[in-house]
């Protein structure tokens, strides 16, 4: 059995991203880029089941700039056996993310897909869902447990209310939320013997699919800054001024 | 031209994000279509039909939909997408789950947590946990959108009752099952809807600190939320963590207890209306966002607060 799982490179989640003067979009010159933290996750996950011996293989998908293969690199790093890199320098939305991947699980025949529930980057929180639409396969998103059975997969979501467990028939889909594991780093070892793993390279035109943005972004702007208000010295300052000044209590 | 909201709902109450979305398909200006797929959730289809904005509620009421899985849900919704150009609903883990099922077999491009509708076909949505908003004009035909609930109003009931119409459904084997749901029980507001928040960090060191805030939250009749540190050390469980990835929230009032403050967790709650901050270190980047900051041991502070609401 093979999972796919699907990487994204963004900005690291410790940037403070800056506007744009022009405000085209998010300042990316000399900013640390890393792996979407879901997708660690996601990565993560298949290594784990991959040593339970559920699954065979592990194959990495990143598309986007060239830059995308470190993120791949990663990946197989940490435990992947092959990556696959769809080049591309045109702004990648979800959509096309998602028919792209259909066509490499047409050819590829995973039984389990691992994504990132959202990348924190545009927040989207769609590809999975849309893979899994276009697939016509079950869908675990905000998985924060997954357990295989046979033929089918148990998960645990993470929704509003609380948990809500599902059982799934293979092949699936599976977005990862926050406490579905803890990612490992990779071994000085592993980083070295990732650099013989193959990484085949691609275009989306391989895939025949069209991937022009439906959605034109106009302006990129910082939200209105909220100002620090003030420091009071006692509880029953802080009660008389949300009482009589804040007037919220 | 006409919008259809997905409701989101428990088979008894319709839940307070439709009536966020409601209110934000408005302006559009076309009629309001509310479809409500669940099992014996009459009285969720009469109370819809009542609130403001809504011209026609559709309700398929099936076993098949007890649980609401977006494997089962999306082929119905697309069945009636011919007849609608806005399909919207709250971007709650339920409408994050199944609207970009709908959107990927319309082959459009889902427009994520619209905070502002500008024009039928350019909205403002957060990127970057909030760290800047962008502006996106969609160039497809439909729009398939869901909704930052915290942005909008929600839209009240009224005296005139909608047409309810009854759709059938056709019994179907799906591809998913609903095993089962461990659901937080609460007598608290819900976290999404509350007026007041009072949430805790990871300076509460443990969840038996928890109740500290409860007492609190029960004077001031609010939630309890917390960080994505607490819910990590597992003071809490995962539906009380507020932030980029848990729930948005913008209540009146919103009590940080012992959170420092990271752009995760203030992408969460930073659209509160005021936002209180007690933490021992006046450092934390949560005192930048405040409105009232207090410096100090929170194992003295919160007493000290119980004590002065007790007496107000």
């Amino acid at each position: 059995m093979k999972a796919l799982v699907a990487v994204k490179r963004v900005v690291d989640y410790n940037v403070k991203v800056r506007v744009k003067s022009d405000n085209s979009g998010i300042e990316l010159t000399n900013v640390k880029m890393s792996m979407n933290p879901f997708d660690e996750i996601a990565v993560e996950e298949a290594i784990r089941l991959k040593e339970a011996n559920k699954i065979d293989e592990i194959i990495v998908v990143s598309i986007g700039t060239k830059q995308s293969q470190e993120t791949i690199r990663t990946a197989l790093a940490m435990g992947a056996d092959r990556g696959i890199l769809i080049e591309t320098e045109t702004e990648i939305q979800p959509l096309s993310v998602a028919k792209l991947l259909k066509v490499v699980c047409d050819e590829e025949k995973p039984e389990i897909v691992i994504l990132g529930k959202q990348a924190i980057d545009d927040d989207a929180n769609q590809t999975g869902q849309m893979l899994s639409a276009l697939l016509n396969w079950s869908q675990g998103t905000f998985a924060s447990k997954i357990e295989i059975d046979g033929n089918n997969l148990m998960v645990t979501r993470e929704i509003d209310g609380g948990l809500e467990t599902l059982k799934l028939a293979l092949p699936s889909i599976i977005t990862t939320d926050l406490r579905l594991n803890e990612p490992r780093y990779a071994s000085l070892p592993n980083i070295m013997k990732a650099k013989k793993k193959p990484i085949e390279e691609k275009k989306p035109e391989d895939y025949g699919v069209d991937i022009t943005p439906r959605l034109t972004t106009l302006k990129v702007v910082e939200p209105p800054k909220r100002e620090a208000g003030m420091i009071v010295e006692s509880i029953s300052e802080l009660v008389d001024k949300l009482k009589n000044e804040a007037k919220v209590i | 031209m006409t919008s259809l909201i997905l409701a989101e709902h428990d088979n008894t109450e319709l839940k307070t994000s439709t009536l966020n979305t409601i209110e934000a398909a408005k302006k559009f200006e076309e009629d309001i279509h509310v479809i409500i797929f669940g099992s014996n959730c009459q009285s969720v289809a009469d109370y819809t039909s009542k609130i403001d904005g809504v011209s026609e509620v559709l309700i398929i009421d099936n076993d098949t939909f007890t649980n609401q899985l977006a494997e089962d849900i999306t082929p119905e919704i697309l069945k009636l997408s011919d007849n609608y150009n806005f399909l919207l609903a709250p971007a709650s883990t339920f409408g994050k789950n199944i609207m970009p099922r709908v959107a990927a077999l319309l082959d459009t491009a889902q427009i994520s947590d619209v905070i502002s509708i500008e024009a039928k076909d350019t909205f403002v949505r957060p990127i970057y946990a909030g760290n800047a908003f962008a502006t996106v004009k969609s160039s497809d035909n439909k729009k398939v959108i869901t909704i930052r609930t915290t942005a909008f109003e929600a839209s009240q009931e009224s005296d005139i009752s909608a047409k309810i119409t009854k759709i059938e459904l056709d019994n179907k084997k799906t591809i998913s099952e609903f095993i089962g749901q461990e659901l937080s029980k609460s007598e608290r507001p819900e976290l999404t809807s509350a007026r007041i928040i009072v949430s805790g960090g990871r300076g509460m060191q443990s969840g038996e600190n928890f109740p500290m805030l409860e007492k609190i939250a029960d004077k001031l009749g609010a939630a309890v939320g917390a960080s994505r540190a607490a819910v990590d050390a597992g003071f809490v469980p995962n539906d009380y963590q507020v932030g980029q990835t848990g729930k948005i929230v913008a209540p009146d009032l919103y009590i940080a207890v012992g959170i420092s403050g990271a752009i995760q967790h203030l992408a969460g709650m930073k659209d509160s209306k005021v936002i209180v901050a007690i933490n021992k270190d006046e450092e934390a980047p949560i005192f930048q966002i405040a409105d009232y900051g207090i410096v100090g041991d929170l194992f003295t502070l919160v007493p000290e607060l119980e004590k002065e609401l007790e007496k107000n």
